[in-house]
């Protein structure tokens, strides 16, 4: 091999193991303020070119008799390099090539270390090519790596195939990546997403912290998104061109929803089992029984004849009157329309948007989400029984995205919602979640151990960063350079779309060229395309 | 130029007896005496000068002198009776035309003339700093710590750039004295511009 296109030489192997990494000793020349955990280094090996990340740096000394306190410049000068010297952990992910399996299927998970006095080398931008891809048909850049003017690429067809996670503390980019990731996801057609839009940032415009306003899929994929609204006035005043405007029906609430509400809405126990029993006895009118009592007499004198505790059902007379004040529940069936027209556009190959306009609270996102979900559900568990019978085609693959995932699938509710069913199980029925939170920990062990993709931004909390990594080789590794993230647009990606860890600078979005850049022509611009097409096909006379 | 003659020979060192009285090479200086074909290097590490009768030691003899020169003025026969030697390591031989900085088949012959380096041949020499191992390994009488000081001082007026060759042989040192910190900062102490 020669020389060009290496990377600048960083130093030789002189021990480690596959399970902690290997200890590099660094070249004369190489100051340890060069390097940086996250970097990512080649080791060329004796038959294999090893593919790895710098996971820390740190300080040694030959013999601990060395003159090494206050020494003048010259006796400095002397040891820097021979007596004292700087050291590198790094773990090597991949192998790159050397054997037939690597350069027929591209990058290996590294099995093996380096051998002594190998030379560990800063990878090239070529090298980052090579393990990330480039952007094809199934790929999507989401940024470049630290320090690197190359592109990370992630591929959106296995990231589909399972549940993916993005999380981070408020205000670290969740959002942003999210917008990203969907976009990705339609412009590759990995899937159809259904986003569950709580603030309003995915469906017609939304809102960044460098570009004030900045557009939505809609105005991306005009003709693969529908935006979906709870709240036709707020729609109005953002003037949002609205596809549907989306009605449930108080006869489409079943006590599993209130289950999944019972904290927001403060019902107790007791309270929860009269809702079930008040359903048990009235059906599908249950909800709209209950709001129609009058007032806390009227709930406490009925009380007797239906067979409840006067103070029970007052109490929950009170607490369900929430939900009464909900402008989009209806006395009248609703959200079977609504899952109908998701289902018809989802058929059609296009993606969904839910905006909430004015609800902006829990109450209404988990009420909404889980109802229509659950409708979903059903309806896609139907299609491919029906499929593997023979009859129809399989359902398109769906990623619903939910925001605050983990009051739908804390440890207590996971097992009840139907979130914590679709991320256990659905894969085989291809629907799988996009779940964007700021408490991982607050998320069931179980969904977390199956979510395929992990997008993490910056997080501090101990108990959240042992729950994103749980399972995850290189655990203590990845844990520093999770702390020691940009607490702005920087993420760590791992899992099935990526084949290592890596922590990415996440690509811009927002202005004009970044639109450009995704795809996307002025109308002007658009106009001028379709023409010249025109004039190709049919040339004037 | 020639310095002296050889007058005991081992194969780690050798001692030589000056052709001038009082005036040894300075300490370690590079000289170089010749074993037939190959050529010897050595550093000198030890200089004396003493009575030619082991059995008559000197004696004051300026008392009622003005100055010193007076003194071997009107002592002529001192000159006679006094000789000058010194102790040199060898660090190295050069056989072809090509510098070797280990030790030559052959201790140097008796009688061999000594002779001080030439710019170019001390810089031939001190092109690589291996033959420290060398200097360090013999059984240097005194202290070895100043010796290597004074080689590296002597060594470095001859280099186009003394502050990089310093620091290149203090790097090589670093590694021989393993484990010797005092030694090594006593001799980075000596050295240092």
């Amino acid at each position: 091999m020669n020389g060009e296109g290496l990377g600048r030489s960083l130093g030789v192997v002189v021990g480690g193991s596959l399970s902690k990494g290997i200890d590099v000793k660094l070249d004369e020349g190489v100051s340890v303020e060069e390097l940086a955990e996250g970097r990512y280094v080649t080791v060329q090996g004796e038959r294999r070119r090893f593919f790895g990340l710098i996971t820390d740096v740190g300080l040694g000394s030959l013999d601990p008799s060395l003159p090494l306190t206050s020494p003048d410049p010259f006796t400095a000068k002397v040891l820097s390099g021979t007596g004292t010297f700087g050291t590198a952990r790094v773990v090597p992910y991949l192998t790159l090539s050397g054997d037939a399996t690597s350069m027929l299927e591209g990058p290996q998970p590294a099995k093996t270390i380096p051998a002594h006095f190998s030379c560990v080398r800063e990878a090239t931008p070529r090298d980052v090519e090579l393990v990330f891809g480039t952007e094809d048909k199934d790929r999507f850049a989401i940024g470049n790596p630290l320090d690197l003017e190359a592109k990370v690429c992630l591929d959106m067809p296995a990231m589909v195939k399972r549940s993916t996670g993005v999380f981070g503390k408020t205000g670290t980019g969740k959002t942003f990546l999210t917008r990203l990731l969907l976009i990705g996801i339609l412009q590759k057609g990995a899937a159809r997403s259904l986003v569950f839009d709580m603030h309003n940032e995915y469906g017609w415009s939304g809102r960044s912290e460098d570009h004030g306003r900045v557009k939505g899929l809609k105005q991306l994929f005009p003709s693969q998104v529908r935006v979906f609204t709870l709240d036709e006035a707020h729609a109005r005043l953002q003037q949002v061109a609205v596809d549907y405007v989306v009605r449930i029906g108080y006869g489409e609430v079943e006590p599993e929803d209130i289950e999944l509400l019972s904290e927001t809405l403060g019902l107790n126990e007791r309270q929860m089992e009269a809702v079930h029993r008040l359903a048990g006895r009235f059906g599908d009118g249950w909800l709209a029984r209950v709001l129609a009592l009058a007032g806390r007499e009227e709930a406490e004198g009925r009380a007797e004849q239906i067979g409840e505790h006067g103070a029970t059902l007052a109490a929950v007379w009170r607490r369900l009157a929430a939900l009464g004040r909900l402008s989009f529940l209806t006395p009248q069936e609703g959200a079977g329309d609504s899952v109908k027209k998701v289902l018809g556009y989802i058929d059609s190959g296009m993606s969904v948007v839910l905006e909430f306009g004015r609800y902006e609270n829990e109450l209404a996102y988990l009420l909404v989400a889980n109802i229509l979900t659950r409708r979903l559900h059903e309806l896609y568990r139907e299609r491919v029984a029906r499929a593997m019978a023979g009859e129809g085609a399989e359902p398109q693959p769906l990623v619903i995205a939910i925001e605050e995932a983990h009051k739908f699938l804390s440890p207590r509710l996971a097992t009840q919602t139907i979130f914590g069913t679709i991320a256990r199980e659905m894969r085989k029925f291809n629907v799988t979640l996009l779940v964007i939170d700021q408490r991982p920990s607050g998320i069931d062990e179980e969904v977390m151990s199956q979510v395929g993709t992990k997008l993490i931004c910056h997080l501090d909390n101990d108990r959240d960063i042992d729950s994103v990594l749980a399972g995850v080789s290189g655990k203590g590794e990845l844990r520093t350079v999770l702390a020691r993230l940009h607490p702005k647009r920087q993420a760590l990606i791992l899992g099935h779309a990526v084949p290592m860890p890596v922590v990415v600078q996440v690509r811009e979005y927002g202005s004009p060229a970044s639109y450009r850049e995704l795809g996307y022509l002025e109308p002007a611009e658009k106009k001028a395309l379709v023409e010249r097409d025109i004039n190709e096909f049919w040339p004037k006379e | 130029m020639r310095v002296g003659e050889v007058v005991e020979s081992a194969t780690f060192s050798f001692g030589a007896e000056c052709y001038e009285l009082h005036l040894p090479p300075p300490l370690g200086g590079l000289v170089k005496t010749a074993d037939g074909e190959v050529d010897i290097y050595g550093v000198v590490c030890h200089a004396a000068t003493t009575s030619l009768d082991p059995a008559r030691s000197a004696i004051a003899l300026g008392r009622g002198e003005e100055a010193e020169e007076d003194l071997y003025r009107s002592h002529p026969q001192l000159a006679q009776l006094l000789r000058t030697t010194f102790q040199a390591v060898v660090a190295g031989h050069r056989r072809e035309g090509r510098v070797y900085h280990y030790l030559p088949p052959r201790p140097p012959r008796l009688h061999s003339f000594v002779h001080s380096c030439t710019d170019a041949e001390v810089q031939e020499f001190s092109r690589s700093a291996d033959f420290l191992a060398l200097v360090l390994a013999s059984p240097v009488p005194g202290a070895r710590e100043e010796v290597v000081a004074a080689c590296l001082r002597y060594l470095s007026q001859f280099q186009p750039d003394p502050q990089a060759f310093l620091v290149a042989a203090g790097k090589e040192l670093t590694l021989l004295l393993r484990g010797q910190g005092p030694a090594l900062s006593s001799i980075l102490r000596r050295v240092r511009l």
